[in-house]
């Protein structure tokens, strides 16, 4: 088909055959092949595809801990997918190659395009080939006497925004220059779009920090509980803002079938841009996070710490204050630990739910509400021989058990549950602890992404481009006449030159227009 | 009106709506039949699908139902069936604007946006679908499709009011923002387009069969016949999926990421539902690629349109069921 040869001429189809020819040869060859719609089309499946095991395996960047269940729960085939990067799809060589390859095929294939483009905007719309009855939509008919054929043509063809060239005996248009300049432009945006989004993953970072409320935070590596800089990230680019929690709301459902939904967050802040900067406040809610000096501070999530006391078999003061424990479902059973390694005479360490709506089931104690209806600590506790610091990081959310040993109470393993205020003496006047109370914690991320207006723009832009390269409609229109015995025989063709076919009823219009009656005496090929 | 009473309105419409859909089909399904009785011979066929082929200004013209083209005998036969696919689509006018109304009302009674939860977003985009097909049906002439999009819908809202279900309530915190709004009225109209997009090209491979077969020799069922050239369909499949892609691009990588970092404070974070996304967007930027090529018009281009669909479905329905994400929704 001849529309379909015409738009495929732009970027020549490369040949398939490999030339017999030196290394210059291969190279142009390569380059051909890589650049040629066909590579696109495979590429983007292969982009497609390599997309999807990332959605069905736990990925290290979003889920570490699942990452860990799974390798422990596979023992054979974890390191398989681990060497395959299939836990860190996003970040594989595999996957890179592709998006690298893809980009610049795509460089590869527009540029020389947009070189083309131009030279075509400058052409004028091509003499009517010989054979004009072979094209779409082809008319003839005969009007009396010499006639102003080509006249009314011209006027009708600019009137659609053809651009129209005069041939001896005939007319040329052609229109829809700017489905082209869409297509580039979408391409080209593309580009710009992704360079925006390498740039954001290479300078900026996210860090999140676990705050109690009424404790603070200022904006320093040591301080975040997780740190993901980009590649090109450096500490001098962390603004050095501070924050206080000063307190935290959380609403629920309370009735319904949707109870326990939650419904509003709200953390309330004081912070300084700088440490000499006037204090100022903001309400911290989903969706609407502090902006500060190109960084953002969000509300990710939120939990409870309860107050504890511990003191040791000395009657001395072990362990106070807030510990953080982790909700582990929508009802906020949470769970955490309680380390006191300086008790004496043997070190202490707990571990245990906090329930903030409490009742007892066939499953034991749960909690049936994420608000803090009737509070309950569950605990069993450890001893241990006393631990030199040893000045290791360790988790704060785990006990490592294996030198502690578990306390029992008439040869069952110790468990106990506390109310707020009451306090629990452990066997063999090895201490006591006391639930104090209990306060919340909000989860903050501070981020911040260089490029994203870049890429934004770029994409708002290849919309654009899209929009004309998918609706403009590339045609070109010839009208032809000639004399036979005093009258004219009109010949009206068209080409449609995009990938829809058809001209619709335009040139069925124009032709109406050009014929002065629209007879029977109308032929059709 | 009170939320609860706007509630039960939109409890009645649904389930109203989906009868009335499957009555429409009934009607669809009725003018198939009547088309079916109908042998054609075989030469005449032939003779239609070679013109077709030949590069026929297809789009102009021959695409619509050539109802009167059946080959049979007695014109009362052809009225009938006009008449019953005039009905089937008064009746799908009637379940749209029913459906419009449950639809409406559900969100007159939630307060909200009524695409909360998985119900919610299955009436919705089910409204989509029947939206598309009618704001073309005329334009693009796709009275053919009647029975498909009827069909689908019908499936749709049934399987809703029967196995989604949820009361209408009010929404968990990420999800309050306006971005949502944008974000999935693209999702839920464009997936509207590549469902209709979808059907017309299963269609398609069906008659390009056909006619391959008319071509060696072979017949045409007469109800195939009913159907629009081959090629007719292949230039409504890209006009419809020409249309969702740019909106599909806007609700996926523009709006959806512009909530994505207020919500979540990134834009992009692989998030399943996002992975799916985009690879739903990259198979329809290879079909877009596909038609251009030469080569890979019509039989494979369908094809591909066909695996998008799969893919939007499988985001839609098996991602939030199977995977777990972030963008798991209250209620299901
Ligand atoms: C990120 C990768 C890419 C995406 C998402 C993409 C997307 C698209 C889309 C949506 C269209 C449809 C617009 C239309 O029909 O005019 C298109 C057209 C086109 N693309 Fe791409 N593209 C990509 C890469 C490439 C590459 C690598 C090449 C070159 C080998 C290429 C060459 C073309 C050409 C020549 C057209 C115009 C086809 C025509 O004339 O109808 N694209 N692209």
């Amino acid at each position: 088909m001849t529309e379909v040869k015409d738009r495929a001429a732009a970027p020549p189809e490369p040949p398939n055959e490999p030339p017999a020819l030196g290394l210059a040869g291969w190279l142009r060859w390569t380059w051909r092949q890589l650049t040629s719609m066909k590579t696109a089309l495979v590429l983007l499946f292969l982009l497609a595809l390599g997309a999807v095991p990332g959605s069905l395996i736990p990925q290290t960047g979003i889920d570490p801990i699942a990452v860990a269940d799974f390798l422990e729960a596979h023992p054979e085939l974890g390191p398989i997918y681990d060497k395959l990067g299939l836990f860190d799809v996003y970040k594989s060589a595999w996957f890179s190659a592709i998006y690298l390859l893809l980009f610049i095929s795509l460089i590869g294939c527009v540029v020389p395009r947009l070189g083309v483009y131009l030279k075509a905007l400058r052409a004028r719309p091509p003499k009517p080939p010989r054979n004009l009855h072979r094209l779409a939509g082809y008319q003839t008919f005969t009007v009396d006497g010499p006639g102003d054929v080509l006249e009314v043509a011209t006027r009708q063809l600019k009137k659609r925004r053809f651009r129209v060239q005069a041939y001896d005996g005939a007319v040329a248009a052609e229109r829809g220059y700017l489905r082209e300049a869409g297509n580039l432009l979408f391409h080209f945006s593309l580009i710009l779009a992704l360079i925006g989004v390498a740039w954001g993953s290479l300078f900026g970072y996210r860090g999140t920090v676990l705050v109690v409320v009424g404790n603070g935070f200022s904006n320093s590596l040591a301080q975040y509980d997780d740190f993901a800089p980009g590649r090109v990230f450096s500490e001098d680019s962390l603004p050095p803002f501070s924050l206080t929690v000063k307190e935290f709301e959380a609403k629920f459902q309370v009735d319904g079938p949707q109870r326990g939904a939650a419904r509003e967050f709200n953390a309330q802040l004081t912070y300084q841009e700088t440490p000499d900067a006037p204090e100022k406040s903001y309400d911290l809610r989903v969706n609407h996070p502090l902006k500060l000096d190109g960084s953002s501070v969000y509300l990710l999530g939120h939990g409870y710490a309860p107050k504890v006391t511990v003191r040791d078999g000395e009657g001395k003061v072990a362990f106070s204050g807030p510990a953080p424990f982790l909700p582990q479902d929508g009802n906020f059973s949470s769970f955490g630990v309680i380390k006191a390694p300086d008790a004496r005479p043997a070190q202490l360490g707990f571990e245990g739910f906090f329930l903030p709506t409490a009742v007892i089931d066939q499953r034991g104690p749960v909690s049936v509400f994420p608000d803090d209806l009737d509070p309950k600590l569950v605990m069993t506790a450890y001893y241990g021989r006393p631990r030199p610091e040893t000045g290791k990081p360790e988790s704060v959310y785990q006990l490592d058990k294996t030198k502690l040993t578990q306390f029992e109470e008439n040869g069952d393993k110790l468990r106990f549950m506390m109310a707020p205020g009451e306090s629990r003496t452990l066997p063999d006047k090895m201490g006591s602890i006391t639930f104090d109370g209990y306060s919340r914690w909000v989860k903050l991320q501070v981020s911040h992404t260089p490029g994203t207006d870049l890429a934004l723009a770029g994409i708002l832009l290849a919309i654009l481009g899209l929009m004309g390269s998918l609706f403009v409609h590339p045609r070109r229109t010839w009208v032809r006449v000639r004399t036979e015995d005093g009258r004219t025989v009109v010949e009206v063709a068209g080409l449609d030159r995009g990938p829809e076919r058809g001209l619709g009823d335009e040139l069925q219009a124009i032709t109406d227009k050009l014929r002065p009656v629209p007879s029977s005496k109308q032929e059709q090929p | 009106m009170s939320p609860e009473t706007f509630a039960q309105v939109s409890n009645l419409l649904v389930p109203t709506a989906t009868v009335v859909y499957a009555l429409a089909m009934v009607s669809h399904a009725l003018e198939w039949a009547m088309g079916r009785s109908a042998v054609v011979n075989a030469a005449e066929v032939k003779e239609e699908v070679l013109v077709a082929s030949d590069g026929e200004p297809a789009a102009s013209g021959s695409t619509g139902t050539t109802v009167d083209a059946v080959a049979d005998d007695s014109t009362g036969r052809s009225e009938r069936i006009a008449a019953a696919s005039r009905i089937g689509l008064l009746l799908t006018w009637l379940a749209f604007v029913l459906h419009l109304g449950g639809v409406v009302t559900r969100g007159l009674a939630a307060e909200r946006v009524p695409w909360g939860n998985m119900y919610e977003f299955t009436i919705t985009s089910s409204l989509a679908v029947a939206a598309v097909y009618l704001v073309f049906v005329h334009r693009y002439r796709l009275q053919w499709l009647g029975l498909g999009v009827t069909l689908v819908v019908a499936a749709v809202l049934g399987l809703a009011t029967l196995a989604l279900y949820t009361p209408a309530g009010p929404l968990v915190p990420a999800l309050h923002s306006y971005w949502l709004v944008i974000h999935v009225s693209a999702a839920a109209i464009s997936g509207g387009a590549f469902t209709v997009g979808g059907l017309v090209s299963v269609l398609h491979l069906i008659k390009a069969r056909a006619e391959r077969r008319v071509l060696s020799g072979g017949t045409m069922s007469a109800s195939l016949r009913r159907l629009p050239s081959a090629e007719a369909m292949d230039g409504t499949a890209y006009k419809v999926l020409a249309f969702a892609f740019p909106l599909w691009t806007f609700g996926v990588l523009v709006a959806g990421p512009i909530w994505a970092e207020y919500a979540w404070g990134r834009y992009w974070g692989w998030d399943p539902k996002e992975v799916w996304s985009l690879v739903t967007w990259v198979v329809y930027a290879a079909y877009l690629h596909a038609r251009a090529t030469a080569g890979w018009r019509g039989r494979r281009a369908a094809v591909i349109a066909i695996v998008g669909w799969f893919v939007f479905i499988f985001n839609f329905v098996g991602v939030n069921l199977l995977v777990s994400g972030l963008h798991s929704y209250a209620g299901v």
